[in-house]
């Protein structure tokens, strides 16, 4: 079995805003960008990162070749409970999802 | 029609940008110098405490070569979202800074300050009126709450930037901006297509990164009546469709919509294309006015005092039971600080975060690797001032010697520094993520103008 981030160019991920965070999966080729649509769906995404599936927005852009997920944060940024508050360590999460 | 050359020196004001790509940007002939001065990025700590993130001399020492540039360029500097979060006292800050700066270099200027904070009442007037709506999410608002807010900014947009420049000033200090606003009012302002001053404006926001090298800061973007040209000023940074293409999916939750006072933009159609190898050509973008014109309002509040405590474990037998260990240990305090301080769990908050385990990512973190030390950072908040100092000093011992069994001796772990404890005073929280509706855009924002 091999991980999602071998599969790719690079996975970030980035607070937009305060309340939101977006992932962006560059696949790098138009055949990892087909395999990432096809075999990476939404279901995987919010367990992995355990949010309701209903508050995850899904963008696939063929021109850049990217798949990029957003969704509202669990705890605000800068919260006393928030880990990460620019959430840019969330990506290695994907980047060692098995796929 | 004459096209209008925005240089952006940098994302923002305190991280660098290339001296020798900024003297290239001017010898551009831009029509305006604009760079952005914070955001909410760096968490709730500057809007709560109305300071900025940056130390003031790099922000100091940053903006004598953009006086000293625009001095050469007779153009209006522009700078948005003054000291990290835009509260009226970093606009206070950064003319300060400005005018000091001014008599150094024998420069007379006059400075056009756009003021963007909002009084509680001014809010709370509002908010009964119905006239403030939220985003999502947003946290629930209610009177009390905007009572607590220490800080409250309302966004402003391309109409209050344009109304400073047609004061004729020759450096803007602007409170909270969007990002954009300050980049796309000039060009608005002088007829250029609208979809595209703004599209614009987001690629060019953040400086350099939308090219091959974002450290070396300065674009010089040039729009017209149809498109923008974005152009990186360094010799080692290049702009390829796919730099300029992906800059729309950096910190937007959607890569195509962007939302600004008066209406959002939309760049569905957008098509990036080489003119050189350095140079990218933009058309497509559309801009949808919307029938009422809404700010966004940011705000924080004080969410208590906080201290925190940090001890390493390096013996193996604990860094295998850290996680136990802190259990145990935070039953027995809690215990502890209801005997000796009187306090209930409700009085304030425990949090262990087990650094080599798992502190960034928590109950997400997959890995289950055995490192070779643990940190054990303890953080204590409070909601009454200098209380969590009492309760670190409290648990300071017994983060020290706690033992997991009964049967061993004392245990003594690795505290790295003395005072064990560190006070981090109080610690806020983003308490707005809501519109405020106007019926003049400049109903909620000052100008005010000096000279130096």
């Amino acid at each position: 079995m091999s991980i999602l981030g071998e599969k790719v160019k690079k996975i970030r991920s980035k607070n937009a805003g305060p309340f939101w965070i977006t992932v962006d999966i560059f696949c790098g080729s138009q055949e990892a960008y087909r395999d990432v649509c096809l075999n990476l769906n939404n279901e995987k995404i919010a367990n992995l990162l355990m949010i309701n599936i209903k508050d995850l927005k899904r963008f696939e852009i063929e021109k850049l070749n990217v798949v990029k997920f957003s969704f509202p944060r669990k705890i605000i940024q800068g919260h006393i409970f928030d880990r990460d508050m620019h959430g840019a360590q969330l990506a290695i999460l994907l980047s060692e999802m098995e796929f | 029609m004459k096209s209008t050359k925005v240089l952006v020196p940098s994302g923002v004001l305190g991280l660098g940008f290339d001296l020798k790509a900024l003297n290239t940007g001017i010898k551009n002939k831009p029509d305006i110098i604009a760079i952005d001065g914070g955001s909410t990025d760096s968490g709730p700590f500057s809007l709560g405490s109305g300071t900025s993130k940056y130390s003031r001399d790099s922000v100091r020492s940053e903006w004598k070569s953009l006086m000293k540039a625009r001095n050469k360029a007779k153009v209006p500097l522009i700078i948005g979202s003054c000291g990290t979060c835009g509260t009226d006292s970093m606009v206070d800050w950064m003319e300060e800074i400005t005018i000091e700066v001014a008599k150094e270099l024998n420069q007379n200027l006059k400075i056009a300050k756009l003021y963007c904070e909002q009084k509680r009442d001014y809010i709370k007037i509002n908010y009964k009126n119905s006239r403030i709506t939220s985003l999502n999410p947003a946290p629930n608002l209610n009177v009390s709450l905007i009572d607590e807010m220490t800080h409250i900014v309302a966004l402003a947009g391309a109409e209050q930037i344009q109304e400073c420049l047609k004061t004729g000033a020759d450096i803007i200090l602007a409170g909270r901006t969007t990002d954009t606003a300050i980049i796309s009012a000039l060009p608005l302002m002088n007829g250029s297509d609208p979809g595209a001053s703004w599209h614009g404006a987001k690629i060019a926001e953040c400086g350099a990164l939308c090219s091959s090298n974002p450290t070396s800061g300065v674009v010089l973007v040039e729009f017209d009546q149809i498109g923008f040209t974005v152009e990186a000023m360094s010799e080692n940074a290049f702009c390829t469709p796919y730099t300029v293409a992906s800059h729309m999916l950096y910190e937007n939750a959607d890569p195509y919509i962007l939302s600004e006072p008066g209406g959002y933009m939309d760049v569905t159609n957008a098509c990036y294309s080489s003119i050189n190898n350095r140079k990218v050509r933009v058309q497509g973008a559309n801009w949808h006015t919307s029938k009422k014109y809404n700010v966004k309002l940011e705000g924080a509040r004080v969410y208590g005092y906080q201290t925190s405590l940090l001890v390493i474990l390096r013996e193996n037998f604990y860094v295998k039971n850290a996680m136990k260990w802190t259990e145990k240990l935070s039953r027995f305090l809690k215990k502890e600080i209801k005997l000796r301080m009187k306090l209930n769990n409700s009085d304030y908050s425990l949090d262990f975060r087990h650094i080599g385990i798992n502190s960034t990512l928590g109950d997400l973190e997959k890995s289950e690797r055995i490192p070779v030390e643990v940190g054990v950072l303890c953080i204590v908040t409070s909601k009454r001032n200098k209380i969590s100092t009492e309760i670190a000093k409290l648990i300071n011992p017994f983060l020290l010697h706690f033992p997991l069994t009964t049967d061993e001796e004392l245990p003594t772990f690795a505290f790295p520094y003395s005072p064990v404890h560190s006070d981090r005073g109080y610690v806020y929280e983003f308490s707005l993520n809501h519109l405020l509706e106007l019926n003049n855009p400049m109903d909620a924002f000052q100008i005010k103008i000096s000279e130096v």
